[in-house]
């Protein structure tokens, strides 16, 4: 029985690429705190996942079309599912950073990289035990 | 794995906030440089922050975009006129001209310039042991 490497895996690639652009997406915007007229981005990652999980019950990703997650094809899938955010207090240059949000989506966006980068552990752990029998 | 981008991105602005960091202490430390002549006092020095987008892409389009310093304005703040006909280099009715920088407002900027730059600093640590963390993925 050959092993489906990426039926085993599941979600968690699409999840780990996602969450890795949302790394950069809040880097960018604590990286522009203080640049006037600059508004802040965040990844809708509820949708974004949705739209990387293929067609089906099961949340597998398909490279079947361009703007899939994953594929060569580029970053046009996550570049739309970017949104705005709803500034709380924006200030008068136009600036919609609120650094204490962003810092907080960071280190929330870091663990949550992590747990899948555990999940991930675990999936080729149980691999490893099925190859190697033991 | 993150990319390698964000390393740019959290450079750019602690370069950004280096250069906000430099004018600041520049304009403190030329706080109290008076002059005779109001039109070469010092001028308090002030960044202009911008989002430096690649190239050809439409604004927005662009996930990580960096920041950087479009350039240096001085600001507009006119010269404070003392009088002070004992000092050496007071003009010939006697008055020395101070730089109208606001003191307190350099201190407030400093502060906000040195909190940003740990931030960016922040986002580089996390984001190089996410990069390592993923490296050492199925070991």
């Amino acid at each position: 029985m050959a092993i489906d490497f990426d039926k085993h895996l599941g979600v968690l690639p699409a999840a780990l690429k996602l969450q890795s652009r949302r790394t950069e997406v809040i880097a960018a915007n604590l990286a522009n705190a203080d640049t006037p007229n600059y508004k802040a981005r965040d990844v809708d990652f509820r949708a974004a996942l949705a739209q990387a999980g293929a067609p089906g019950s099961t949340l597998r990703l398909a490279g079947t079309d361009a703007r899939h997650l994953g594929t060569a094809g580029g970053t046009a899938a996550t570049d739309d599912s970017l949104k705005y955010r709803t500034p709380l207090a924006p200030s008068l240059d136009g600036n919609t950073v609120d650094a204490h949000l962003e810092q907080a989506s960071f280190a929330e966006n870091a663990v949550r990289y992590q747990s899948t980068l555990t999940f991930l552990n675990g999936k080729f752990r149980s691999l490893m035990t099925a190859i190697t029998g033991q | 794995m993150p990319s390698f981008n964000i390393f740019d991105i959290a450079g750019s602005g602690m370069s950004a906030q280096s250069v906000r960091l430099n004018t600041t202490a520049s304009n403190l430390a030329n706080a109290d440089a008076v002059s005779g002549d109001p039109n070469s006092v010092y001028r308090a020095k002030h960044p202009v922050f911008a989002v430096a987008q690649p190239g050809n892409a439409t604004p927005g389009a662009v996930a990580g975009a960096s920041v950087q310093v479009s350039g240096i304005v001085e600001s507009n703040n006119e010269p404070v006129k003392r009088y002070e006909p004992g000092h050496p280099l007071a003009d010939a009715e006697g008055y020395v001209y101070a730089p109208g920088v606001n003191v307190v407002e350099e201190m407030v900027d400093m502060i906000s310039a040195s909190r940003s730059y740990q931030n960016d600093v922040e986002v580089m640590k996390t984001a190089r042991d996410l990069m390592l963390a993923t490296l050492r993925l199925g070991q």
